[in-house]
C-alpha cells in the first residue's frame, strides 16, 4: 500500500452528518471524531436511532442520497475520503476497505453459487483465471470451513447463517484491507454460532493486522473483540476510550446508564429490579443546544441544558463529554418501585402441564421431528424460560401450547383438564387463559387501527366487556402497563418499539390469562427499553400471580426472569431445573457450551467451549444422544448408540446425559458461574 | 420506569408522513394535469346541456357536414349536428358506466382476493384456477361472448360484464397483498383470541391492503373507460341516440375522409379522458409504493 505508514487506518474529525428530509437538515451525526489506528479494533456502541450505522455507511460515502458530509472529514490511510471523485472512491471500496453487514444471506446472490462469489472477488483484484479457484478455496480454509471444496459448489441458500456469514468474511478479507467494518456481524446468529464468528475475527484480524471498526448495540461482544471503543447517543460520541476503563469505570451518565440496564452478573428478579434510562432519544434532527443526553439525565442542571459540554479527558486516551463526568458514578438510580415477588408454591396442582409433546412436521418427503416427547409442567405464578439454538423447538413447543401446530403425540392440560389441540377447537375461556407476546411488535400489532380499538377489542373477546365497563377496564389496563391517555388515541406506527410492546403485553393480559407465552418479547428492542419491559412482566407476575413459558436467547434475560429453566436441542429435552442450578451447575455439556458462548461485559471470560460443526438436522438426528456429535465431553461408544434417559439428577433437576452428575460437577467445578 | 409518553415531535412526525402523502400527490405535474382534465369531463357530463351550445341531439342545422367555423367550432356531422356540443355531452354516460364498473370490480375482486389469499388451500386453488380461465381470454371477448349470450344492450348489463371481468384481475392483487399480510402476527393474534374468519379477513387485514385496492382500482378505471369505448364502437355498449364519444366515433368513421372533424374531437375526448386517468394512477401508485 502506498499510503504513508504513519497514517491509522481511519481517521474521522468533527464528522458532522445531516439527512434532508422535508426540505429540512436533520442532522445525524454530531461532530464524531474517532481514530482507529492500524491494526486495532475499535467498537462502536449506542441504542437503535443513535447514528451507529450512518457513520458506518459515510465512512465509505455510502450514505443514502438525501444524506451527506456537511462538514468534518473523513480519511481513510491518510486520504481524504469526503473529497474523493468516482474513480477514486471506487478504487477505495475495491481495494482498502471491506464492510461486513448483519444479514449475511443478503450480502450474498442466492442465484450464484458460492464459489463464482468467492473466487469474482479475487478475479476483481486482478488474479489470473486460472488461480482464482484455488485462491476461493484457500479464503475459504481461512475462514475455517472444514470442507471448503464442497462449499465452493453450493448456493448460499444450502449454508447455514454462520456459516454464511464465514463466506461473507473471507470475501471482505480476499483484497487485504487496511479497514474492515463490521456493522453487527452476529446479531442474527445464534450465540454459539456468534462466538465462534467472533473468535475467527479476532483470530484473523491479529493474523492480517486489519484495523477493524465493529459496530454494535451489544457491549458484551465489544468488550470481547476490541480494544477501545466509542460510545454514541443522538449523533454524538459522548464517551469514547479503552474498552475497559469505559465499561469498567464509566464516565458518561448515558455509559453508566446502559450499563446497568443490563441483567448481568447472575442478577435475578428477587435480587433487584433492573434500571432503566428513563425518556426517550430526542427525535432525528431536534435542536440539542445543550448536551445531547440532558433530558433523560438526573445529573443534569441548567448548564446541562444550555452549554454543549467539550469532550474532557478524564484519563489520558479516556474522554466524556459531561460536565459532571467526575460523578457520572453518582447517577441516581433509575429504579422501579419494589414489588413483593411471591415464591412460587408447587405443591398444588400445576396451571399448564404437557405430556410426551411431539410434532412432526413433513417436508419434502421427509419427517422433520420439531419435537420429540417433552414433557413439563408450570405452576401458577412461575416462570418456565425456554433456552436452545434455532431449530431446537422452542417456538414449536410453545405453538403447541397455544394450539397453534396439533401436536402429533401428547396433550396439554390447563388445569388439570385436557385441552384440545388445536386453538380452533378450544373454547372461549381456554383461550383466554393461554395467551402470547410475540417477538415483534411492529407485526403483532394491526398498524390501521388505534391502540384503544385494539385493547377495546380484546377487552371484548376475552373478558366479554363492552360498553363503559369495558371502558373501564381499558383504563385499569393502561395504567398497569403505563401507557399515557394519549398514547389510547394513536396507531401502532406513531408509537416506539417499547410502547408498542407495552400495548402487546396489555392486549395479553386483557382477560386475566393464567398463561403467557413470552417469545423474544425484548430482543427486538433496546437494552434500556428491555429493562423496563422486564420490570413490568415481574410486576405483573407479582400482581396476578400468571405464569409465563419465557422464551430467548439472551441468557442474561432468561435467568433474571425466570424461576425454572428448560433447555432443548433439537426437540429434545436436555435439562430441566430451577434457574440457578441450571446455570451455577452442574449442568448439562450442552448447556454448559451454550453458557459459555455468552460474551460478558466485564472480561471475565470463562473458558469457551467450543462446538464443533452445525445444529445436525432434525430430519436426520443423530443416533444415541443426539447431542454426540457436537460434545466436547462424549464418553465414547455408549454416546453413540444409546440415548440417556432424561433423569432426575437432584430433587428437580432432570438432566440427558451419560455423564453421572457428580463427575460432572468435578469437572464443571472449577468455573464461576455467570453471565 | 420510564413514563410512557410520546414527544411531540415524535407526533408531529407521524403526521407529517400521513400529509406527505397527499403533499406528494398534489406536487407531481402529471397528477395535476390529469386531475385537471378529469374533473373538467365530469363537470361537463354533470352540467349537460346547460353548457352545450347547441342541443346535442335535437338541434339539427340544415348545414350537414360543415366544416368547423366561428358558429360550430368544431363542425357538424352527417344530421347537422354541432359536434362540438356533442363533444361536451358525451361524457355523461361514460363517465357513469366505467367508474361503477370499477367500483363493482374493486368490491367483487377484492373479496375474492381476501378469501383465496386468506384460506389458501382448496378455496384458493378452485378460485385461482377460474381466475386464471378468465385471465386468458382477451377482456372484449369475453364481454362481447357475455352481451351476446345475454342480449340485452342496456348500460346496466355492460356495467356488470366490465366489473365482473375485471374482478379477477383485482383479486390477483389483492391475493398477493394478503398472502403477505396473513403472516403476520397480528393475524394469529386475532385467530388465537377467537375471532371468525369473516371478522379476520374484513376488519383486521383489509384495511393493511387498502393501498394495493386503491392503486388497482385507478389502474382499473382507465381500462374501463377504455373497454366502454370499445364495447360501445362494436355496438355493445352505449346505444344511440346518447351523444357518446364511442358513439359518435362509430356513427362517423365511414365519413372520415373528408369530413375528419365528426370522428377526430370525440376519439381525441375518448383519449384525453384515458390518459388524465392513467397520470392520476400513476401518481397514487407512486405516492403508495414509496
Amino acid at each position: 500500500m502506498s499510503a504513508e505508514p504513519v497514517a491509522p487506518a481511519l481517521e474521522l474529525d468533527e464528522l458532522d452528518v445531516a439527512y434532508r428530509v422535508r426540505g429540512t437538515d436533520r442532522q445525524v451525526l454530531r461532530g464524531v471524531s474517532l481514530t482507529v489506528g492500524r491494526g486495532e479494533s475499535v467498537g462502536l456502541v449506542g441504542e437503535s436511532g443513535c447514528g451507529k450505522s450512518t457513520a458506518a455507511l459515510a465512512v465509505v460515502r455510502y450514505l443514502p442520497r438525501n444524506g451527506r458530509v456537511r462538514s468534518g472529514s473523513i480519511r481513510i490511510d491518510g486520504r481524504d475520503v469526503v473529497s474523493m471523485g468516482g474513480g477514486e472512491l471506487r478504487k477505495l471500496r475495491g481495494q482498502r476497505v471491506s464492510m461486513v453487514y448483519q444479514n449475511p444471506g443478503s450480502a450474498l446472490n442466492p442465484t450464484i453459487k458460492v464459489g463464482r462469489q468467492v473466487a469474482e472477488a479475487f478475479a476483481e483484484l486482478g488474479v489470473p483465471r486460472g488461480e482464482v479457484t484455488d485462491r476461493a478455496r484457500d479464503a475459504l480454509a481461512q475462514v475455517q470451513i472444514a470442507d471448503p471444496g464442497s462449499v465452493l459448489g453450493r448456493y448460499p441458500h444450502q449454508l447455514s447463517g454462520g456459516m454464511q456469514q464465514r463466506v461473507v468474511i473471507a470475501m471482505a478479507l480476499a483484497k487485504d484491507p487496511s479497514l474492515l467494518i463490521l456493522d453487527e456481524p452476529t446479531t442474527g446468529l445464534d450465540a454459539t454460532v456468534e462466538a465462534e464468528v467472533l473468535e475467527l475475527v479476532s483470530q484473523l484480524q491479529a493474523e492480517l493486522h486489519t484495523a477493524v471498526l465493529f459496530i454494535s448495540h451489544n457491549l458484551g461482544v465489544i468488550a470481547k473483540m476490541c480494544s477501545r471503543v466509542g460510545v454514541l447517543y443522538a449523533g454524538r460520541l459522548v464517551e469514547e476510550g479503552p474498552v475497559e476503563t469505559v465499561l469498567q469505570d464509566p464516565r458518561h451518565p448515558y455509559t453508566v446508564g446502559l450499563l446497568r440496564c443490563i441483567p448481568r452478573g447472575g442478577v435475578r428478579r428477587d435480587h433487584a429490579r433492573l434500571d432503566t434510562i428513563p425518556g426517550f432519544l430526542p427525535s432525528l434532527g431536534a435542536p440539542l443546544p445543550g448536551c445531547v443526553f440532558a433530558d433523560r439525565c438526573a445529573l443534569a442542571d441548567d448548564r446541562c441544558h444550555e452549554e454543549e459540554p467539550p469532550s474532557f479527558e478524564v484519563v489520558p486516551g479516556h474522554s466524556s463529554r459531561c460536565w459532571y463526568h467526575e460523578r457520572a458514578h453518582d447517577l441516581p438510580r433509575a429504579l422501579a418501585a419494589d414489588v413483593d415477588d411471591p415464591v412460587v408454591d408447587r405443591s398444588g396442582e400445576p396451571v399448564v402441564r404437557f405430556e410426551n409433546l411431539g410434532k412432526v412436521f413433513a417436508q419434502h418427503g421427509h419427517d422433520v421431528h420439531a419435537l420429540v416427547g417433552v414433557s413439563g409442567e408450570l405452576w401458577p405464578g412461575e416462570t418456565l424460560g425456554l433456552v436452545g439454538e434455532s431449530g431446537s423447538g422452542k417456538t414449536t413447543l410453545a405453538r403447541a401450547l397455544l394450539g397453534i401446530v396439533e401436536p402429533t403425540t401428547g396433550a396439554v392440560t390447563l388445569s388439570g383438564r385436557e385441552l384440545a389441540p388445536r386453538f380452533a377447537k378450544r373454547s372461549r375461556a381456554d383461550l383466554r387463559d393461554l395467551q402470547i407476546v410475540f417477538q415483534n411488535p411492529d407485526s403483532a400489532l394491526n398498524r390501521r387501527h388505534a391502540v384503544r380499538r385494539i385493547l377495546l377489542r380484546a377487552l371484548q373477546k376475552s373478558a366479554g366487556l363492552t360498553g363503559r365497563a369495558a371502558d373501564t377496564k381499558l383504563s385499569d389496563l393502561a395504567e398497569r402497563v403505563r401507557l399515557s391517555e394519549r398514547t389510547l388515541t394513536q396507531k401502532p406506527v406513531q408509537l416506539s418499539g417499547g410502547l408498542k410492546q407495552r400495548v402487546a403485553i396489555a392486549r395479553a393480559f386483557a382477560g386475566d390469562p393464567k398463561l403467557v407465552v413470552c417469545d423474544e418479547p425484548t430482543s427486538a428492542l433496546d437494552v434500556s427499553v428491555q429493562a423496563a419491559i422486564l420490570n413490568l412482566l415481574v410486576e405483573l407476575q407479582a400482581e396476578r400471580g400468571v405464569s409465563y413459558l419465557f422464551i430467548s436467547h439472551d441468557l442474561g434475560v432468561v435467568r433474571y426472569l425466570s424461576h425454572r429453566i428448560a433447555v432443548l436441542y433439537l426437540g429434545r429435552l436436555m435439562e430441566l431445573g430451577p434457574a440457578e442450578v441450571v446455570f451455577d451447575g452442574p449442568h448439562h455439556p450442552y448447556t454448559e457450551a451454550l453458557l459459555s458462548a455468552v460474551p460478558t461485559i466485564d472480561g471475565t471470560e470463562r473458558e469457551r467451549i467450543r462446538l464443533e460443526g452445525d445444529v445436525p438436522s432434525a430430519a436426520d438426528p443423530p443416533s444415541g444422544c443426539v447431542f454426540h456429535t457436537r460434545c466436547p465431553r462424549k464418553l465414547g461408544a455408549i454416546c453413540e448408540t444409546e440415548e440417556p434417559p432424561l433423569a432426575e439428577v437432584e430433587h428437580g433437576h432432570l438432566m440427558r446425559c451419560h455423564i453421572p452428575v457428580e463427575e460432572l460437577r468435578a469437572l464443571q467445578g472449577k468455573q464461576v458461574a455467570l453471565t | 420506569m420510564t413514563v410512557a409518553e410520546l414527544s411531540l415531535p415524535q407526533i408531529n412526525e407521524a403526521r407529517a408522513a400521513r400529509g406527505e402523502r397527499l403533499r406528494l400527490l398534489m406536487r407531481s405535474p402529471g397528477v395535476l394535469i390529469g386531475a385537471t382534465v378529469v374533473v373538467f369531463w365530469a363537470a361537463c357530463a354533470l352540467l349537460g346541456n346547460h353548457i352545450t351550445p347547441y342541443d346535442p341531439i335535437y338541434h339539427q342545422s340544415p348545414d350537414v357536414f360543415a366544416h368547423p367555423s366561428s358558429s360550430h367550432w368544431f363542425g357538424t356531422d352527417r344530421l347537422g349536428r354541432d359536434v362540438f356540443s356533442r363533444v361536451l355531452a358525451g361524457s355523461r354516460d361514460i363517465l357513469s358506466v366505467a367508474p361503477l364498473a370499477t367500483l363493482l370490480g374493486t368490491v367483487v375482486g377484492a373479496s375474492l382476493g381476501l378469501v383465496t389469499g386468506y384460506f389458501r388451500g382448496l378455496v384458493d386453488d378452485l378460485v385461482s384456477r377460474v381466475i386464471d380461465a378468465v385471465l386468458a381470454l382477451p377482456l372484449i371477448i369475453i364481454a362481447v361472448t357475455a352481451l351476446a349470450a345475454l342480449g340485452t344492450k342496456s348500460t346496466w348489463t355492460v356495467t356488470i360484464v366490465i366489473g365482473l371481468v375485471f374482478a379477477p384481475i383485482i383479486a390477483r392483487t389483492v391475493r398477493a397483498a394478503v398472502l403477505a399480510e396473513r403472516d403476520l402476527d397480528y393475524v394469529q393474534a386475532a385467530r388465537l383470541r377467537g375471532e371468525g374468519s369473516f371478522y379476520v379477513m374484513f376488519v383486521e387485514i383489509l384495511p393493511n391492503v387498502m393501498a394495493p385496492i386503491l392503486v388497482e382500482a385507478t389502474v382499473r378505471l382507465g381500462y374501463a373507460i377504455f373497454a366502454v369505448a370499445s364495447l360501445t364502437f362494436i355496438g355493445f355498449g352505449i346505444q344511440l341516440p346518447a351523444p357518446d364519444w364511442a358513439v359518435q366515433v362509430a356513427d362517423n368513421y365511414t365519413f372520415m375522409d373528408p369530413d375528419w372533424w365528426t370522428v377526430l374531437f370525440p376519439a381525441a375526448a375518448i383519449a384525453s379522458l384515458v390518459v388524465a386517468v392513467n397520470l392520476v394512477s400513476d401518481g397514487v401508485q407512486q405516492a403508495y409504493e414509496r
